[in-house]
């Protein structure tokens, strides 16, 4: 035998083929990309002239705290109140139209906040159309101010309920029956197999949309904004705007990035420790719970969620087309701020895009501490406020980079670091398809790692590709905060526009791009919609 | 576990002098704190299609795959065609290896042809010459008319066999296939198994291929490479794996194999089912016991009121019967009857070992030489051998 005896090396124990530098540094580069926002904040937060601990402890800080606390609370268990009673009605009673409900019901989530906050304020506000519609009746030539509390919370509950139950909606298609049937069988009571089954196995389901609901409240600065309340957003916009201090604004930034963060984390937690509770069931449909003389009290409330969520944005929508066309205003206006939205989130969608493939092929292929790293920084950078990750690379860009500062690469970047999740949900979902033989029957073939990614692996991920971009795309085009604070001088967008527009009180203007936003925004919760079910 | 070093001798016996296309130098991969693949050594001789035998879990598939270069070894070499590529600081990619492999699912490129799948891995030959050679793989797969197709049109075998061209087309040094018939239904297997065999001795390469279908691996192996917890058991001729085990666990792995207990005496084995006139070789340790492997045709069962053993269980074979009986001891030994036998559950019957060969017998797991004692014995079997 020619090859020589077998002598003892020095390895590594059960090392895996390592990380193919193809794959890890640009992980690398896209984890760094995603700290620096939160890193810049600390350190700018830290390099504050007063100290830290005076910033925080400042009176304004715990009222903006409480503030943001209280509206987050609030919206979260208004949310549950009204999503759990309908996500029930429709999925288990004999609701007549039962399936319209449930599509009518879901509906609002795709007016985004500031579009809904000034509908509201159009409807509801003191001298709005309710106060029109009833001044010949009671005389009155005001209606209460709604700015501020209620305002918010009506708004944020109205538009961010759906979440909820989407989630408990997918929790009783998934939950066996007879588990219920079980408890009745023991002698149970209807009522109090309810209380002592059903609410305890939907109680995941709750929690995981409560959380969805929970972090948009955080993260909402335009409905906030509209109402002129104050929380954490509309603070950190007001300092930043006004200039007063850049620090403090980082302060309070920090805060709410630990008050996100800790919502999450709540979220984890409580969400592992219940999920194995829920097996996929037995396809056995639910028995159906008639509503007898109940009927009428239903559909009822079905009815008023379904007028305020629905009938409400559409028509105002109608109502400010109206005004915008008789003022001559066309379509043709918002061709331009539609090109330039269309432009960056293209720009955005592609940037995120290339951002998530390698954390994607990393996840699914190698797996490993890199990769949990990246993922975890990734979600927890998804939760934070667009407007907070704005403002840190607005700081950033001002003092280290000031060649990039207002343009439309820094802004491209912002929405690449925000929206990267989106894109590496569906990314993973198709890798995970691909059988990883196939890439090693093109590496016994001759190709090196990175050809086979090319030739092999994208080709075959295409579809999820289109999805994560269609989907970011989407997303990026209602992108208010961030694109407020980076777009370039005179770079309007629809988004912008809109808010321009509503915030000077020409509501007439906001038609035309409010209507091709909503449009856009159906399509995207469509999409959204479409890859959770993919999950559940 | 016997010693590498007699092993790697009788290799040399079986491929000759020349030189490894495949060698593994006492090759280690550990997942956690378990090995695999426990410091294992192997040649593949050109030409010679090699059978990885084992059941699931045994380290056969690590082994493909530590040749592949999907898997590094933590200890030991792999040298291919005369070249190291793992161990001693040597690491050569899957791609630079020059080593061609069938997956068990296939693997194939669902968005492109067959042509395109058997192109695929041409890329470094000259344009001119990859027509012609994609030509010549798919004509000796038999494959060349459905060029065209893409991988969901085909049937299994049929992917199979383009698996298997797209492998060859590159002209790799070997080719290694992981458990290739698994997903074929038993009767194409049988089929596609004789085709996989005329084709690679048609491209006169050598091949690995794992399996843990006895059937498969003595039909289709020149050699047979049986691997049980990470470490060979036993490399050779099918007809030596067969005939002459060299462990227990060898022996346990072909056919229904019994192992009663024996005592080594002057006249021969002593059993429960009677004396086994045979010798042994010197005992090298302990006090004479060892292991008999006993198959279902060297037991002789006859009705016999003041038999020991006891009918357990009938087990009807068509053509023959397979009885299960029990020993005084409560140890289960089987016996092939012909179907003209025919003995009640519960029946008494006198058990005797009655083998017209010697049998293989095991101390601690490890085959001793065995001669049968004195001159031939009469053949014995009787009905047995029916």
């Amino acid at each position: 035998m020619r090859v020589p005896e077998a002598r003892p090396i020095v390895a590594g124990r059960g090392r895996a083929v390592p990380l193919p530098a193809f794959l890890a540094v640009p992980v690398l580069l896209v984890s760094a990309a995603v700290l620096l926002p939160v890193a810049y904040l600390v350190v700018r937060a830290a390099g504050a002239d007063e100290g830290v601990l005076e910033l925080l402890l400042r009176g304004r800080t715990a009222r903006v705290l409480g503030n943001t606390v209280l509206l987050a609370a609030a919206v979260t268990a208004t949310s549950v109140a009204v999503a759990v009673p309908l996500a029930w009605l429709t999925a288990r009673t004999d609701l007549p139209g039962a399936r319209t409900w449930s599509v009518l019901a879901a509906l609002p989530l795709v007016v985004p906040s500031y579009i809904g906050g000034f509908m509201v304020v159009t409807v509801f506000g003191p001298v709005g159309a309710l106060q029109r519609a009833l001044e010949p009746l009671t005389g009155l030539a005001r209606l209460p101010d709604l700015h501020g509390f209620v305002g918010a919370w009506l708004t944020l509950t109205l538009f961010a309920y759906p979440y909820v139950l989407l989630s408990v909606r997918a929790g009783f298609r998934g939950m066996d029956p007879s588990l219920e049937e079980a408890s009745r069988g023991l002698g149970e009571g209807e009522w109090t197999t309810f209380r002592r089954v059903t609410v305890p196995l939907l109680w995941p389901w709750i929690q995981a949309g409560a959380l969805l609901v929970a972090l948009y409240v955080l993260s909402d600065f335009g409905a906030v904004a509209i109402m002129r309340f104050e929380s954490f957003t509309t603070a950190i916009y007001l300092q930043y705007q006004a200039a007063l201090n850049r620090s403090y604004a980082a302060v309070l930034s920090l805060v709410l990035i630990a008050l996100a963060a800790g919502v999450l984390l709540a979220g984890e937690q409580r969400g592992r420790a219940r999920f194995h509770r829920l097996g996929a069931g037995a396809k056995r449909p639910a028995r159906v719970v008639p509503l007898g003389r109940w009927r009428p009290v239903a559909v009822g409330f079905c009815a008023a969620v379904a007028a305020l969520g629905v009938a409400m944005p559409v028509g105002v929508l109608a109502y400010w087309l109206a005004i915008g066309m008789q003022h001559g205003d066309a379509l043709a206006r918002v061709l331009a701020p539609t090109a330039r939205s269309l432009a960056a989130s293209a720009l955005g969608a592609g940037a995120t895009l290339l951002m998530a493939l390698p954390v994607a092929v990393l996840a699914v292929r190698h797996g490993g501490a890199l990769a949990r790293f990246t993922l975890r920084v990734m979600y927890v950078s998804y939760a934070l406020p667009g407007l907070v990750i704005a403002l840190a690379l607005v700081f950033f860009a001002a003092r280290y980079a000031p060649a990039v500062y207002q343009t439309l690469g820094l802004l491209v970047f912002a929405y690449a670091v925000h929206f990267l999740p989106q894109a590496v949900g569906p990314l993973r979902s198709a890798l995970q398809q691909v059988s990883p033989s196939q890439e090693e029957a093109a590496r016994t073939l001759g190709r090196t790692a990175p050809d086979v990614l090319w030739t092999v692996t994208l080709p075959l991920v295409r579809p999820g590709m289109v999805a994560a971009a269609a989907l970011v795309f989407l997303t990026i085009m209602k992108e208010l905060p961030a694109t407020l604070l980076l777009s370039p001088t005179g770079f309007e967008t629809l988004a912008t526009t809109i808010w321009t527009d509503a915030n000077d009180g020409r509501f007439g203007r906001t038609g035309f791009p409010a209507l091709v936003l909503l449009a856009v925004s159906s399509v995207s919760m469509w999409l959204l919609l479409g890859q959770e079910g993919g999950r559940a | 576990m016997y010693e590498i070093t007699q092993e790697t001798r009788r290799d040399r016996r079986a491929v000759g002098d020349r030189p490894a296309v495949v060698a593994l130098r006492a090759v280690t991969r550990r997942f956690g704190a378990a090995a695999a693949v426990d410091r294992l050594s192997l040649d593949v001789a050109p030409g010679e299609i090699l059978a990885l035998l084992g059941p699931s879990g045994s380290g056969k598939t690590t082994l493909l795959r530590l040749i592949a270069g999907f898997e590094r070894p933590d200890d030991g070499e792999v040298w291919i065609a005369g070249r190291r590529v793992a161990g001693g600081g040597e690491w050569v990619p899957p791609e630079a290896r020059g080593v061609g492999m069938v997956f068990q699912d296939y693997a194939l490129f669902p968005h492109l042809t067959v042509a395109e799948n058997v192109e695929f891995g041409l890329h470094c030959v000259l344009v001119a010459e990859r027509g012609p050679r994609t030509a010549e793989v798919l004509d000796l797969v038999g494959m060349r008319g459905l060029a065209a197709r893409y991988p969901h049109e085909l049937s299994g075998g049929e992917q199979q066999r383009v698996a298997l061209a797209r492998a060859l087309a590159p002209r790799p040094f070997a080719v290694l296939l992981d458990e290739p018939f698994s997903n074929l239904d038993a009767d194409l297997r049988r089929q596609v198994r004789e085709e996989v065999r005329a084709i690679l001795t048609a491209a006169g390469i050598s091949a690995v291929f794992v399996t843990h279908d006895q059937e498969e691996a003595l039909m289709l192996g020149h050699r047979v490479a049986v691997v049980n917890a990470g470490r060979l058991e036993q490399v050779g001729t099918p007809e030596e794996i067969f005939h002459a085990p060299r462990t227990r666990f060898v022996a346990g792995f072909f056919g229904r194999a019994d192992f009663l207990p024996a005592r080594v005496t002057a006249d021969g084995l002593e059993t429960e089912a009677g004396l086994v006139a045979q010798r042994v070789a010197p005992v090298a340790s302990g006090d004479g016991h060892v292991e008999l492997l006993v198959r279902p045709d060297d037991v002789t069962i006859a009705a016999a009121p003041d038999g020991t053993g006891t009918v357990l269980e009938r087990l009807f074979a068509g053509s023959e019967i397979i009885y299960r009986v029990a020993l005084p001891s409560g140890r289960v030994l089987h016996s092939r009857q012909p179907h003209t036998v025919e003995l009640p559950r519960g029946a008494r019957v006198a058990v005797r070992v009655a083998p017209g060969h010697p049998l293989a017998c095991f101390q601690h797991g490890a085959a001793l030489e065995v001669e049968a004692a004195g001159p031939p014995l009469p053949r014995e079997r009787g009905e047995a051998t029916a």
